[in-house]
């Protein structure tokens, strides 16, 4: 659809991201919270002490595997190519882990939620993590290991 | 019972649309963040689309008293910009580009690949406590 990049999934992506919108936003009008995955897992598992009930923490996180699964079985299978290796799962997800909390949020809270309320704090945080994300893989590229 | 229904419906939400997206797919993902690569620019339509609703969702929220299933908004009034913010975001886009899964992702995906995404959500969780017990 992009001749440029015949990988692209462009309006997947558009329909896919309308409806993580969408999700967002119920969770904001209908709760009056951010949706945001990192610290709703913290909450949800109970390492976080603060945030939203823990209750609607667990309901909304199992939702996520669940709604990907629905949609696995109406589309007859979504690729999942994970590194091939466990290190980079390992390494990663400690330092997305502990980025995370670090930080106050993920690509959801800050990215999705905050950038569209325009909070300087999440644009700052995003586009941290974004530049970080491009240098990483750049390195990753130029160490061979990609 | 109301709100844990809202809660995972907007869960479930979040995960189709991140499994329809190809979000759930870190080699997309981490095409993205390849720009010396076969840059994928998905992830941006992802992120375009997202933006819509929620924008609409905030001018709605300024013009509500309470959300439609609680008693009252519970959000971030914070606006520090401090060494914490942005150590954090760098240590997380590091982690984000060496495995191509953030946290939603990794959660999405126990469904759909199981083992890989357990070792991711493992670490990660336990990245969560390292910093739990050193702050």
């Amino acid at each position: 659809m992009l001749a440029a990049f015949p990988h692209a999934m462009p309006l997947e992506g558009l329909i896919g991201g309308l409806m993580i919108g969408v999700a967002a936003a119920v969770m904001l009008l209908g709760l009056g919270r951010i949706a945001g995955v990192s610290g709703l897992a913290a909450r949800a598992t109970g390492i976080a002490d603060s945030g939203a009930p823990r209750s609607i923490a667990i309901a909304f996180v199992i939702g996520l595997p669940l709604g990907a699964f629905i949609i696995s079985l109406i589309t007859g299978g979504i690729e999942t190519r994970f590194p091939l290796t466990i290190i980079p799962l390992i390494i990663g997800g400690l330092l997305v882990g502990y980025g995370t909390r670090l930080g106050s949020g993920c690509t959801s809270g800050h990215g999705v939620c905050g950038m569209s309320r325009l909070s300087p704090r999440s644009l700052i945080a995003t586009s941290i993590f974004m530049a970080s994300g491009f240098v990483t893989v750049a390195l990753m590229r130029a160490g061979g290991f990609l | 019972m109301r709100q844990i229904s809202v809660a995972l419906f907007a869960g479930a939400l979040f995960g189709a649309g991140l499994a329809f997206s190809g979000m759930a797919d870190p080699a997309r993902v981490q095409g993205f963040l390849d720009l010396f690569g076969h840059w994928d620019p998905t992830l941006a339509f992802v992120m375009g689309g997202a933006m819509i609703p929620m924008a609409v969702a905030w001018i709605i929220q300024r013009r509500l008293d309470k959300p439609f299933a609680d008693a009252h908004f519970s959000l971030p009034g914070t606006t520090l910009i401090d060494g914490k913010l942005t150590i954090g975001a760098v240590l997380f886009g590091a982690g984000w580009g060496i495995s191509g899964l953030c946290p939603g992702p990794g959660f999405a995906d126990l469904a759909i690949n199981p083992l890989p995404a357990l070792a991711f959500v493992g670490a990660l969780l336990a990245g969560m406590i390292v910093h739990r017990v050193t702050s």
